[in-house]
Parts: C-alpha cells; sequence; structure tokens
C-alpha cells in the first residue's frame, strides 16, 4: 500500500512484495470496499453557519411578507347563526324546534361586507365541535358502492346506517352521507337576488372517479332517524356534489365546507342578505354553525399564520446570524488546532 | 499453545486436571469449559463388539454413520422455520400487534395491511434460511454418500459412509478422510503407526502419530479373525481424551488418546489403516464439536433495551392518555351518543337490530378497547424495525472490515473474519485487552539461537555465518550427504568445529550427547520426500528433503538445530530412532519415553545404544531441572568442574531468559542395569494400567530423571510478530489495558513484555508469586498499601495512582528468596487504609504519578490459584486495575478466562481476549469481543472467536479504525431510529387529542406501514454503514480519539433524552404548523395525512442529512431518493380509487401553501438542533469535532501519510 492516502490501484500489487496468488485471499482493491470513496464532509465553519442562518432569514422574511399581505387581502365575512336562527319562545327547547318537521325554519340574515370583495366569494358553511374526524365516523362508508352498483350491497362497514330492516341495501350507505349537511342559502345583494353557483365545488376527480356516474341514492334517509339531507333518487352520485364536498370528511372538529360561489363582486358595505333555512340539527351535540363568505388568493383563505411564522424565523435567524458573526469576532477558536485536544488542554489527566 | 516449553497435543488433557483438582470452586468451569466432560465409562461404558455390528448395535442405541447438519426437510421447513423466528421478541411483538389488529373492535388498520410488514420480515428471513439449509443439505449428501471400503461378510467391501455403522471394521488407505470415529487395529506399518493430519478438526496442518496397539496388529494381518471386545466412554466433545479399554483374547488393553483416529481427519503416509468404528455420525466428535460458539451480545444493544423500556414507558403513558380521554368524553356525551351523527351508538332500523347497540360495550371495555387500539396505532414507538435494520447494518460493516486489505495477511492468506455479527460496536469502547502471547504476540516460530554447552556460550549473533553457506562446507566435508534441510538457519562455526573434532575430550562427548538429545528426545516425525534442487556447479541432482513434523514448534526447532550441526534425525517409529550423525546412521532402541507434562515440566527417552550401554536423555524447564542434576557426585575434582559448569549454564540461562529467548535444560544419565531394570518394570506396568496411568507414568519417570549430567542449554527465540509493540503502544495511548496472560515463565513472560514495549524500564513493578495463601494475601495487601491503592468499594473506572517519583517504589527481587518490606504484616486484619493514606500524603504533593512511573503487575499462576481460588479476587481486583501493565505468566487456559471473568464481573468495561490456540478458547469467549488470531496453532481460537485476523497488529486497526466507526455508526443509527419512530408516533398523538381521542389516523394505513419499512428506512442503513466522522489516518494517528468509545460519547443517556426532547419539539412543529395554516379551511383529512406523511420523511431525512459527516453518492442516493419515493408512493396510492384519499396528493401539490409548509416544518423543526449542534461545536468541541476539522481543514501533522504501520499490509 502507499502512504500518501491516495491510493493508486496500480501500484499496489507492486508495493505489496508478495507474489500474486492465483487464489490469493487478498481484497481486491477498490475505492468503494476500501471506504475510500470520493466524499463531501460537511464541516459548520463560522462561515458556512452564519450563512446559513443568513440565507433563511433573505428568504423567509421575504416570503412571510409575501404570504402576509396575501392573507391581508382576503375579505372573509364570517356570520354565527345557529342561536340566533331560533325562534326566542323556542330558545330553551332548540331540540323539539330543530326536529320538528313543522316549525319554520326560515331565517334571515343580514351581513355588511367591510371591504370590496371580488369575484368569485367562496361560501362556506363552517361547523363546530362535529368530529367529522371520529374513526367511527371516518370509517363509515362504502366507497365499492358508491362506485359501482355492482357493489351496492357492500355495506358492513356502515353500519347501524348499511341496511334498511327489510335488509335491503342504503345507497349511499354511512353515517357521513347519512349526516349530510342541509341548510340551504339564498343570498341577495342590496335586495337583488344573487343566485349562488353549486357546480363544480367538488373535486373533479372524485366526480369522475369515486361516485358513479349510473349510482343512484336508495333508501337514503328513509329510516327512523333521518341525519340530514335527503338525496333526490333520480340524479346519480357523481352529480351529487353537496354530498360529494360532504364525504371529503374533515382533518379537524372545526371545519369549513364549500357550499358554492357568488360569482359578482360585491363593493363595500354593501349588505347582503341571506335567507338561511336552519334544517341541520347541530344543537343536540352543543355545535355551533357559521356562515363564511370569502374571497380567494394562492393562500387560499385569510390565513396570518404562514405569513407571521415565517417573517419570525426569517427574522430569528438574521438576528442569529448577527449574533454569530459578533460572537466569531469577539471570540474566534482556531478550527482544528490539535492544542484544544482534551489531553492537550490537560495534561495532568489520568495516566493510562 | 504456550502452556509449557513444550506444547504437545495432550497438554490441556493433563494441565487443566492438574490445576482443577486443587481449585474445584473455580468460578468459571460451569461456562467456559468444553474439555472436561468427565470419563464415565465405570458409570455407562459404550460396548463395541469388534466386527460384529449387529451384536453391538442390537443392546444400544448408536447412531448410524449419517450426519445431518441440516435444520429443515421440504415438510418440517415452513412450521420449524417460523417456529424458530418466533424465538425473537421482535416478530412475537408483530405478531401479537397483528393479531391484536384482526379484532373487530380494535381493527385500526385494513387487516391485509397490518399483516404486510410481518410477513414481509418473515419472507425475507424464510428464504435466507432456506437457501442456508439448502446448501447444507447439499453438502451433507456429498458427505453422506461418500465410499469407504467396510468389512462385510469376510472382504473388504465398499459401502457409503452413510450406513457405516458402529463395530464395523473399516480399511482405509492413504489421502482418505476417515468416515468416523475409529479405533486403530492395525496398520501397513509393523509397528502399528499411522500418520493423520487433522486440519479439519483443528487446523493443525502437521501431522501426528497414532498407534495401533501391538496386540493387534497380529489381527490385522490375518485378515477376516477381528474379535474382541471395546469398552469406551459415552460420545463427549473432548477431542484430546479418549480412555477405553479393549479385552481381546482373554487380555485386557488399555486404550488412549493415540490409539483413536477421528473422523475427519485425513490419512497421510500410510499406506493403509484397519479399525473398529467406535463413534458414528452425530456421536463423533468432529460432530459434537461442530456446535456454534455462544451468541454474543453487544453492551450497546443492552442499553438500547434499557432505552427500548423508557419507549415502553411513554407508548403506556400516551394509550393511557388516549384510552382515559376516550373514557372521558363517551362519560361526558353518554346521554348523546345514540344519534349524535359521528358516533351514532343504536340502530334505528324498524328490524330486529333496532335500538340495539353497534359496536358499543360499556365504558371499561369501550376504555380498553381504546388502550389497545392505540398500541396498535402507536407501534412504531418500540422500534422493532430497528433490531432487523442493526443486524444489516452491522453485515455491512463487517463487509468492509472483511474487505479491508489493511487486515489482509499475506503471510497466511488470511483475510479478517467477522464470526460473529452481533458485536461489532462493543470493537469502539474496549478498555481491557487480554493477550495470549505465543503466536498472538509472537509468531510461534520458533528458532534454535543460543546453545550453552559444557559452560560454554555458542551462538553469539556476532560469530554466526549463513548456513547456506556452512552447509555446502558440510556437505563437502561428509562426502554428499544427500539429506537437506527444508528449512535453513545459522549456525556458529565454532560449535562446528568443535563437533568435527574426535570423541574423545569431555567437552566433545558432553556436545555429542547434547545433540543426540535434541534428535532423540522428542515427538518429531521427520518426513523424507524427494526433491530435486540446484547443486552447487549448476547441476541438479536429486536430494532427499527432510520435513520435520511435530506437534510443538519448539522441538521441531531443536531438531532442525541439531540436524543442522550434523545430529540428523532421518527415522523415527516406536522402537527405534535412525540418527545420522556426520553421515553415520546410529539406530538407537527407544526402551521408553516420557512424554512432556505440565508437572514435571519435561521430557526424556530412554535408549539404548548400539553398544548395548542404556542412558536416560531428558530436555526441560530450568526450574524443573535444576533440582535433579547431580550434586553429590564423588570426585572432588569433577564436582568442581561441574559446579562451574553449572554456574556458567546458569548464567546463561538468564542471560537467555532476559533476552526474551526460551530456555531449556539438556541433561543425561548413564543407567546401569539394575536401575534399568527396575524401571523398566515399573514402566511396563504403569503403561498397561488402566487408572491413573498418568501419576503411574509419572513415578517411572521419577526413578530415572534424577542424578542427571548436565550437558548444557539451548535457548530459542519466539520472535515477535510485526508490529506488535506499536500495536500495543497505540491501544495503550487509547487508553486501553492490555494484560498479557502467558504460560511462559517470569522472566521469559517479563522479557518478551519490554520487547514489545508493554513494559518499559522506568516501571515500578510488583511481583506476586506466592506459594501459599497467606504469602499471596501478604504480597498484595504490601503492595497495594505500598502504592496507596484503596481498597475501593466503587468499582467503575480505574483509580487514580497516587504516587509520585518521590517515592521508593517496592520492587521484590525475583529471585525466589524475598524479603518482606513489612514483616510483620500478616494476613489478618491490617490497617491497610491508614498506611495508603499515609502515602499518599506524602507522594501527592508532587502531583499525580506520570505515565512513566505507572504500576505493572507482574503474578504467576501458583499464586492465581490461591487468588482465585480464595476471597483475595478483590484484593487483586484492586491492584490489577490500578496497574497501567499486568503480566500473568505459567497460567492455565481456565486461569486465563477466570481473570477475565474477574475484570469483567469487577466493571463494566469492555474486556477483549486475543489469543491463537486451544489454551485461548476459554478466554476468548469468555471475554465481551474474543479475537482469534489463524495462526500456527490451529483453528480452535478461531472457532471459538467473534473475530479472526491473520496477525496481532491488526488489532490496532480493527479497534482504533473500525471499533471507532462501528461504534459512532451503530450509536448514532439507534438514536435515530428512536427519534424517527417517536417524532411519527407523537404526531400521530396530537392528532389523536383533536379526534375525541377516537384513535383516527390522518394518515392512509398503507403510509403508516411503510413508513418505517419503505420511506426512512434505507438512508439509515445507508449511513450505518457508511458514515465516517474520521479519516483512518487521523483515528490511528491519535489513538486518544478512541476514548470516545470509553466516555460513551455517541451513545448514553443523557443523549436519549436530549434526543427524545428534540423528538418532542419537533413533533409539535410537525403537527402543530399544519394545524394552525389549515385551522380555518375546507381540507380534508386525507389531504392533511398526506401533509403530515410528506412533511414528516422529509423532516426525518433532513434530520439525518444534517447529521451526516460524509456524503457520498449513494448517501444522496439514499436520502432524496428516499423522498422521491416516498412521494411516489404516496402518487400510487392516491391514484386508486378505491381508497377515500383519491387524488389527494394531485391537488394538494398544486397549491403553494401545501410547499411553504413543508418548508415552515423543515426549519422550524430542525432550528433547535442546529443552534444546539453549532452552539456545542464553537464552545464544547468535542475531541472529534477538532481532529475532523483539522483534517478537513489539512491542519494535521505532516508526519502523519507517513507513520511506519499505517500502511504496512
Amino acid at each position: 500500500m502507499n502512504t500518501t492516502g491516495v491510493p493508486a490501484p496500480g501500484s499496489d500489487g507492486a508495493t505489496d512484495g508478495s507474489a500474486p496468488r492465483r487464489n490469493s485471499k487478498k481484497p481486491k482493491y477498490s475505492r468503494f470496499t476500501q471506504q475510500e470513496l470520493p466524499a463531501c464532509k460537511p464541516l459548520l465553519t463560522p462561515g458556512i453557519v452564519i450563512a446559513t442562518f443568513a440565507i433563511i432569514g433573505i428568504v423567509f422574511i421575504p416570503i412571510g411578507l409575501i404570504s402576509l399581505s396575501a392573507s391581508k387581502n382576503v375579505v372573509e365575512v364570517v356570520d354565527r347563526y345557529d342561536a340566533d336562527c331560533i325562534p326566542d319562545q323556542l330558545y330553551d327547547d332548540k331540540l323539539s324546534f330543530i326536529r320538528s318537521s313543522e316549525t319554520n325554519k326560515t331565517c334571515t340574515r343580514k351581513l355588511v361586507v367591510p371591504k370590496y370583495m371580488k369575484s368569485p366569494i367562496h361560501v362556506y358553511y363552517q361547523l363546530d365541535n362535529f368530529y367529522q374526524n371520529h374513526r367511527r365516523y371516518v370509517k363509515s362508508r362504502s366507497d365499492k358502492q358508491l362506485q359501482t352498483t355492482a357493489s351496492e350491497h357492500e355495506t358492513k362497514l356502515c353500519e347501524p346506517e348499511g341496511t334498511t330492516a327489510d335488509g335491503s341495501a342504503i345507497v349511499p350507505c354511512g353515517l357521513i352521507a347519512w349526516s349530510l349537511f342541509n341548510d340551504t342559502y339564498t343570498f341577495s345583494v342590496n335586495k337583488k337576488a344573487t343566485p349562488v353557483n353549486k357546480k363544480n365545488i367538488a373535486w373533479q376527480s372524485d366526480k369522475k372517479h369515486k361516485f358513479g356516474s349510473n349510482v343512484y341514492p336508495k333508501n337514503f334517509q328513509n329510516g327512523a332517524l333521518i341525519g340530514g339531507a335527503k338525496l333526490n333518487a333520480s340524479i346519480p352520485l357523481s352529480e351529487q356534489e353537496d354530498l360529494i364536498v360532504w364525504m371529503r370528511t374533515a382533518a379537524l372538529p372545526t371545519f369549513r365546507k364549500l357550499y358554492g360561489r357568488i360569482e359578482v363582486d360585491i363593493a363595500a358595505n354593501e349588505e347582503i342578505t341571506v335567507v338561511i333555512e336552519n334544517n341541520y340539527n347541530t344543537y343536540s351535540f352543543g355545535g355551533t354553525k357559521k356562515l363564511v363568505l370569502s374571497t380567494a388568493t394562492w393562500i387560499g383563505g385569510k390565513n396570518n399564520f404562514l405569513g407571521l411564522a415565517y417573517l419570525t424565523i426569517g427574522g430569528l435567524c438574521l438576528f442569529l446570524a448577527l449574533g454569530f458573526i459578533t460572537l466569531y469576532f469577539f471570540k474566534p477558536r482556531t478550527l482544528g488546532d490539535p492544542s484544544y485536544l482534551s489531553w492537550n488542554r490537560n495534561p495532568s489527566g489520568s495516566p493510562n | 499453545m504456550e502452556l509449557q516449553q513444550f506444547p504437545s497435543s495432550h497438554e490441556i488433557s493433563v494441565a487443566i486436571p492438574a490445576q482443577e483438582k486443587p481449585n474445584k470452586p473455580l468460578r468459571i468451569r460451569h461456562k467456559s469449559v468444553q474439555f472436561e466432560d468427565p470419563f464415565t465409562s465405570e458409570d455407562d461404558p459404550r460396548l463395541i463388539c469388534i466386527n460384529d455390528p449387529r451384536r453391538t448395535n442390537d443392546k444400544y442405541e448408536f447412531t448410524g454413520n449419517e450426519i445431518r447438519t441440516s435444520k429443515y426437510t421440504v415438510i418440517t421447513f415452513l412450521p420449524k422455520n417460523l417456529f424458530i423466528q418466533f424465538h425473537r421478541l421482535a416478530y412475537l411483538y408483530f405478531l401479537a400487534i397483528a393479531a391484536l389488529n384482526q379484532l373487530p373492535p380494535l381493527a385500526v388498520f385494513g387487516r391485509t395491511v397490518s399483516l404486510f410488514p410481518l410477513l414481509f420480515v418473515l419472507f425475507v428471513t424464510a428464504i435466507k434460511d432456506g437457501y442456508e439449509d439448502w446448501r447444507r443439505h447439499r453438502s451433507d449428501r456429498k458427505e453422506n454418500n461418500r465410499e469407504a471400503l467396510v468389512m462385510q461378510s469376510g472382504e473388504f467391501r465398499t459401502k457409503k459412509w452413510k450406513s457405516i455403522c458402529a463395530g464395523e471394521v473399516v480399511k482405509i488407505h492413504s489421502d482418505e478422510m476417515i468416515p468416523c470415529d475409529i479405533v486403530l487395529l492395525g496398520t501397513s506399518d509393523p509397528n502399528g503407526i499411522a500418520y493423520i493430519q487433522t486440519m479439519n478438526l483443528d487446523g493443525e496442518s502437521n501431522l501426528k502419530t497414532r498407534y495401533a496397539r501391538q496386540e493387534t496388529t497380529s489381527m490385522a494381518c490375518e485378515e477376516g479373525t477381528f474379535s474382541g471386545l471395546i469398552k469406551c466412554e459415552q460420545p463427549n466433545r473432548n477431542i484430546y481424551e479418549f480412555t477405553a479399554t479393549m479385552e481381546f483374547n482373554g487380555q485386557r488393553i488399555p486404550l488412549g488418546q493415540s490409539n483413536i483416529i477421528l473422523r475427519g481427519c485425513q490419512l497421510k503416509n500410510t499406506d493403509w489403516v484397519i479399525g473398529v468404528v467406535v463413534y458414528a455420525g452425530q456421536e463423533t466428535k468432529a460432530m459434537m464439536n461442530s456446535t456454534a460458539s455462544p451468541s454474543k451480545r453487544s453492551k450497546l444493544e443492552s442499553y438500547m433495551n434499557r432505552e427500548t423500556l423508557w419507549l415502553s414507558v411513554f407508548l403506556f403513558v400516551m394509550c393511557a392518555v388516549v384510552a382515559t380521554g376516550m373514557g372521558l368524553w363517551l362519560k361526558s356525551h353518554m346521554h348523546q351518543l345514540d344519534t349524535l351523527p359521528y358516533y351514532r351508538r343504536k340502530f334505528f332500523t324498524r328490524g330486529r337490530d333496532n335500538g340495539k347497540d353497534y359496536k358499543f360495550y360499556d365504558i371499561p371495555m369501550e376504555i380498553f378497547f381504546s388502550f389497545l387500539s392505540s398500541v396498535i396505532i402507536f407501534q412504531i414507538m418500540i422500534p422493532i424495525s430497528l433490531y432487523i435494520t442493526m443486524e444489516l447494518v452491522r453485515l455491512g460493516q463487517s463487509y468492509f472490515m472483511i474487505e479491508d486489505r489493511r487486515m489482509y495477511d499475506s503471510s497466511s492468506d488470511s483475510r479478517f473474519q467477522c464470526r460473529s455479527l452481533n458485536i461489532n460496536e462493543d470493537l469502539g469502547q474496549i478498555r481491557y485487552v487480554f493477550s495470549d502471547k505465543t503466536g498472538t504476540l509472537t509468531e510461534n516460530k520458533m528458532e534454535f539461537q543460543r546453545a550453552s554447552v559444557y559452560g560454554k556460550d555458542y551462538g553469539n549473533p556476532l560469530n554466526v555465518i549463513s548456513h547456506s553457506l556452512c552447509q555446502t562446507n558440510t556437505q563437502e566435508a561428509l562426502g554428499g550427504q544427500r539429506s537437506k534441510l527444508k528449512s535453513e538457519m545459522n549456525v556458529d562455526p565454532e560449535l562446528v568445529a568443535l563437533l568435527h573434532r574426535d570423541l574423545v575430550e569431555d567437552e566433545r562427548i558432553a556436545a555429542h550427547e547434547f545433540f543426540l538429545t535434541l534428535a532423540a528426545c522428542n515427538t518429531v516425525i521427520p518426513m523424507t520426500s524427494r526433491c530435486s534442487s540446484p547443486g552447487s556447479a549448476n547441476e541438479v541432482h536429486e536430494v532427499e528433503a527432510i520435513d520435520y513434523q511435530g506437534e510443538s514448534p519448539d522441538e521441531q526447532a531443536l531438531v532442525t538445530a541439531a540436524s543442522a550441526y550434523g545430529y540428523t534425525l532421518v527415522e523415527r517409529t516406536t522402537g527405534h530412532i535412525v540418527i545420522d550423525v556426520n553421515g553415520e546412521k546410529i539406530r538407537l532402541d527407544v526402551l521408553g519415553l516420557h512424554e512432556f507434562d505440565s508437572v514435571r515440566k519435561r521430557m526424556s527417552v530412554v535408549i539404548r545404544f548400539p553398544n548395548n550401554s542404556v542412558k536416560v536423555l531428558v530436555k526441560g524447564a530450568d526450574s524443573s531441572m535444576l533440582s535433579i542434576l547431580d550434586i553429590k557426585s564423588d570426585s572432588r575434582f569433577v564436582n568442581s568442574l561441574a559446579a562451574k559448569i553449572r554456574h556458567a549454564t546458569e548464567n546463561h540461562l538468564s542471560n537467555y531468559s532476559s533476552q526474551g529467548l526460551r530456555t531449556l535444560v539438556i541433561a543425561s544419565r548413564d543407567l546401569n542395569d539394575a536401575q534399568f531394570r527396575e524401571w523398566q518394570e515399573k514402566y511396563e506396568e504403569a503403561s498397561t494400567s488402566i487408572t491413573e496411568r498418568s501419576a503411574k507414568l509419572r513415578q517411572a519417570a521419577a526413578l530415572v530423571e534424577c542424578n542427571l549430567n548436565l550437558l548444557g542449554a539451548t535457548a530459542i527465540e519466539d520472535k515477535l510478530q510485526d508490529g506488535v509493540p506499536e500495536a500495543i503502544e497505540a491501544l495503550r495511548q487509547a487508553g486501553m489495558k492490555v494484560w498479557v496472560l502467558t504460560g511462559d515463565k517470569q522472566e521469559t513472560a517479563i522479557s518478551i513484555g519490554l520487547s514489545c514495549r508493554l513494559l518499559t524500564q522506568s516501571m515500578n513493578q510488583i511481583i506476586i508469586n506466592g506459594t501459599s495463601e497467606d504469602e499471596c494475601r501478604r504480597l498484595l495487601i504490601d503492595a497495594k498499601a505500598k502504592y496507596g491503592i484503596k481498597s475501593a468499594d466503587s468499582r467503575n473506572g480505574i483509580m487514580k495512582l497516587k504516587t509520585s517519583s518521590a517515592c521508593e517504589f517496592l520492587n521484590i527481587p525475583k529471585s525466589r528468596t524475598r524479603t518482606s518490606l513489612i514483616p510483620d504484616n500478616g494476613p489478618q486484619n491490617l490497617n491497610y487504609a491508614g498506611a495508603a493514606t499515609d502515602i499518599s500524603e506524602f507522594c501527592g504533593e508532587k502531583g499525580l504519578g506520570l505515565i512513566d512511573n505507572s504500576l505493572a503487575l507482574i503474578i504467576d499462576g501458583n499464586s492465581l490459584v490461591y487468588i482465585l481460588e480464595k476471597d483475595l479476587e478483590s484484593e487483586l481486583f484492586d491492584l490489577a486495575t490500578s496497574c497501567a501493565v499486568v503480566l500473568c505468566c505459567r497460567v492455565a487456559p481456565l486461569q486465563k478466562a477466570g481473570i477475565v471473568d474477574l475484570i469483567k464481573s469487577g466493571t463494566n468495561d469492555m474486556t477483549l481476549a486475543i489469543g491463537d490456540g486451544a489454551n485461548d478458547v476459554s478466554m476468548i469467549q469468555m471475554a465481551d469481543v474474543g479475537v482469534g488470531i489463524s495462526g500456527q496453532e490451529g483453528r480452535q481460537a478461531v472457532m471459538a472467536s467473534d473475530f479472526a485476523m491473520g496477525q496481532f497488529r491488526f488489532l490496532k486497526r480493527l479497534l482504533l479504525v473500525h471499533g471507532h466507526w462501528n461504534y459512532q455508526r451503530v450509536g448514532y443509527l439507534v438514536l435515530y431510529n428512536f427519534y424517527r419512530n417517536a417524532v411519527f408516533v407523537l404526531m400521530l398523538f396530537w392528532y389523536i387529542l383533536y379526534t375525541a381521542f377516537s384513535a383516527t389516523s390522518a394518515l392512509t394505513d398503507w403510509s403508516s406501514v411503510f413508513y418505517s419499512v419503505i420511506y426512512t428506512s434505507v438512508p439509515t442503513i445507508v449511513v450505518g454503514i457508511l458514515d465516517k466522522d474520521l479519516g483512518h489516518k487521523t483515528l490511528l494517528h491519535y489513538p486518544k480519539l478512541y476514548e470516545a468509545g470509553h466516555r460513551q460519547e455517541s451513545y448514553n443517556m443523557k443523549l436519549f433524552w436530549i434526543t427524545m426532547l428534540d423528538t418532542l419539539w419537533q413533533s409539535l412543529v410537525l403537527f402543530y404548523v399544519p394545524f394552525f395554516i389549515y385551522r380555518n379551511s375546507s381540507v380534508d383529512i386525507w389531504s392533511m395525512g398526506s401533509l403530515w406523511t410528506i412533511a414528516v420523511v422529509v423532516l426525518v431525512n433532513a434530520h439525518l442529512a444534517m447529521d451526516i459527516q460524509r456524503w457520498v453518492l449513494i448517501t444522496h442516493v439514499a436520502v432524496w431518493g428516499s423522498i422521491l419515493i416516498t412521494f411516489m408512493c404516496m402518487v400510487i396510492i392516491d391514484s386508486i380509487p378505491l381508497f377515500p384519499n383519491f387524488w389527494t396528493i394531485y391537488n394538494l401539490a398544486t397549491t403553494i401553501t401545501y410547499w411553504l409548509s413543508i418548508l415552515l416544518i423543515t426549519i422550524l423543526a430542525l432550528l433547535p438542533r442546529f443552534l444546539y449542534k453549532v452552539i456545542h461545536q464553537i464552545y464544547w468541541p468535542s475531541d472529534i469535532q477538532i481532529a475532523r476539522e483539522a483534517e478537513i481543514l489539512r491542519k494535521l501533522p505532516k508526519q502523519l501519510g507517513l507513520t511506519p504501520d499505517d500502511d504496512v499490509s
């Protein structure tokens, strides 16, 4: 072997001294087996440390600013209506109000737009304290059944909302479909009826592949307990966009779901009148309902967190970069100085 | 094998009982000894009827000769393999989790998904096992279908090996393998000698002699009339012992080790042998010995198990939180549950199910199920995959160790071998190195160096000339002598000249007898072979080359030397030897031979010369020989001359041994008729006795081994292996304590210690060689008091020595007459503490002891008998751990293990034992790491070792380089794996807190399963195999860097907790950043899950990337490839319409928020770790860090590239 550290394969056999035997077990030379592959060995030198922090700061602060401004540009109107939409006399008995089929559940709300809202304005309903991510709930669906008529009877996971009393399958089965949200909103801006476009609120992929175009609702909401909306049995599931949206179960117990889009601009301070059919029962479990109107930017809805987080981290990193510059300036340590080695620093250490 | 000066194959069987009888409670016996199965022929002998296999096998169920090393057959493979696999705890855990998941209320994952990892692991292991077993089947079949000649109905016919059975008579021709263990009945040699090679059994390549009993040789000649009954011990694994008797023609003939040849040996230089099968198949000694050595577990792994317990606690706490939360939630929502849209406990159909509960049991049951399902979800908190990962990583590390060209020994053409795959990382934490001497530190190639003949010293290096020149002269002088030695050596012309004088003077006669003894008094067998060699005048003529085959390298060296001086041993049979004395062949009748044993420490032959005079020729260790020399010679003149010679010889002896040479004293004695007859009677009786044969032989030997005439002494050099001093120096600098355990005598041991720089002249030697318990105790206590060694209660770590140069040191004289420095000190009640304090106060003022003044403890085997047996162990321990160097001489194999055990049980430090011979086996197995040297003395040590290599000096590279690397790698690997799994589990845990404790996972089942199997496993393995903190040159240049392993820098409790805190922070970031970003949005559970999956994979890989110290192409591919593969898997999983998460990733990837979230998570999560790392490196740089900086910035000293032993291959 040579002594320079970059062994040359050719010179190896010659310097070895041992005559090359035919069946010698001597390991063949390769940079791989001798662990001498060319390698990059990163080292946290002061320059690299400072540069790393500086780069993070320089990249993060602009992103934070852009995100924050994008979030600030989002105009959002939120209106909680679950409590207010109950007649005063029935306030103490919300459950009987919501369960009764006789009561008038129509409710009118007036909203004032604080800033100019550019179309499309997304209309969301927001539910609170509704655990759409509960394990029982998430699993209570039959994706096969939604897809093809042939799998209509695959309702095993859907219990207790799988079959009717006579054993015929419910389509769509399961708790998710059963609890479909059924409040409706009608908008008018300045007394002028404003239509809500409910087309294309669901993912195209879901419409095309997950929900069959020949699967029609069957036996739906026929049980003793009505969970929510009923479906028009003559429209295939792939067209039932409200259902499709609802069945993309939410990640968190507070969630919004897209109701539709208003495709006209609304000027600032204009008053929107919303007529709400307050059908959905969140009273039984203390959930709240909100109506949300929001414009959209690339960042999604109104969300300052992303911008603030980026700004904070960017600032912190810049600060750290400065800190380390001063540190290295005032108290430098020579890198790789053998005199720092523990046994050189402390020669009187235990003699072994 | 260096226990005595004349190692022989009998040595172990003799030496152990000798040591054991007095000290039976030796602690280690139960564990490591495999040579001591007692002979139980009295209780239950095995009866073999010669040539009557039917009768033999009628009564007893002896096995046939078919061997089966394979474990499985086609039918039993599946169940048996599964059964064996499930012996591993990890698989049972997998199985339990998978089984839990099959229960309907707990089906957290899809059923097939949950079985996937288990099936995968089982499948891979089964394939591996199956392949190995197939290979074993194949070799078994080959072995079983070999053919041998077996006596069948009166004549020898071929028979397959597998159908040979006990009692049959087989005939084996030259160069054939022995099919089973057979007792020799006759051979082609009229004296019944057979030569065998035992390479396959113990790796020794020299030939060994076996004898057929004279009584049976006749039987072998007249074929077909074999009869008799052999009574032998039950099958055992002791290949060095065999005890049996044969009843034949009414005689009882004793049979011993020399009458049996074992399966696996090969017949050499003998035309044929006939023997009767005593053990066949699995009962042969070779097969009984083929069990694997006990598996060891690495220390890091046992620490890892401690931390795994902590992880289990975390797991339990998390599951308990989830279960309790579930209980409380259920209780508070009890009245709503029936109709709650997302729970719906009851059926509301009008049919028979109406009003029934759906999957709801009472609250305690729900809590219980909730607990179990959380266990299933959080299962990877216990990093079971880590065990499999570690195995793969160690396999890779072993590959690189084996492939290391710098650990290849060209002289024996042997690579480094990893025989154990469990303890690679232990190599980085060794604190004690126990080394054998002969064959390990030294080459065990003996070379005759000096001789003292008749009081005169020959062979002084100054006046020695090369033999090749001399031999031509000799040959010419001898008139074209045609025998030639295969090896050449240097001779002293002065001595040659002496030998060519006429046989008249005393000196000449003494020299004659001296060399006759060298040539005759041994067990070496001359093998002659014809070969052509170029003569002096360029003509090629045939010469007879003699190759000496012997069991002891010392004897070979002596015989070779004798031959070089013209006394060539040319023939040896049991009855006579022929010696070629300067061309004249002398035939000497060997009347008796007393083999070497460890009690007498000498060997003698009784020889009748052609002129009918009888002589005893003796050689032996000086300690045992000087006492039996003739001192009461009647002639005054002779007496004074004898005394002079004796004095001179003794001087020479001590001179030789101070140079590290092995010495022997040669003596002879004439026997008169009466003495001879007395001895012969006793000898005959002893050699045919069945009971206590060795004791009786010893008595017979004592009759003649007395009143000897001193002829001279020999000195044989045991050459140090290359690079040994440097290696020892480096190991000691690295903070390791090197102990040498040797069978040599004290002076030799000390001189070897000096020559290999283990001892330095300035060291203070404490010599313990007591001959009684009290004496040992006193010596120990004196030494302790003198050097102020406290009897520490806490036995961890090294005690600081309170010694200084100002102190006068105890240096017990080497002679046997010692004067105690503190004469009043009895063995009982002494106030050591007081004495110790005084000294330390006195000495302490000048500071702590320096390296040069460190202590060296030299202790002999006799003292160890008393110390290890009695309650002096702790005293020895205190003393020994305070000494920089410990030399143990004259130790028996079991004592070696005893010393290792003493340190192992006394400290937490890792021990390594290195040795090459069968006598090191117990030590190698006892130590945490056993290293075998595949050298001269066979493969016993290698077979028992964990690692095997060709040279001692490779130990330096093995420990300082590979050990360091492996330790760093595995330490990091374990911590990283803990982190990797915990961060994932914690992320799931935080989410479950937001799902009404219902154990929902936002991740898809497949992603959860793939996380540790596919998404993140490859980089850890690659980094565990390939990452290097420092180059090998730096590591070898600064041996002290090895102490990082002693300080457990790569893996300790503190690091574990820091890692866990970091994990907590990272998991919080992982969970809450997406949580806050998507809090008020319409995000669905699958998108969140998808984000989390990608984020956690990117995060853990970035974390790993931040810690990687050496990036090679493979590392890049593994780390970035893993992230890529994760994306690809996500895309594939999201492309199947049947899954609820269909198309998620496609939708997500188009949003900027998604990418910003991943970036934010990665940076924010790693920020504290990075900061910690930076600050730590600035203010508290570790040695490794500094060395690394120096290495990368090329600040290393210039000479680094030129360290001498760096590149010696």
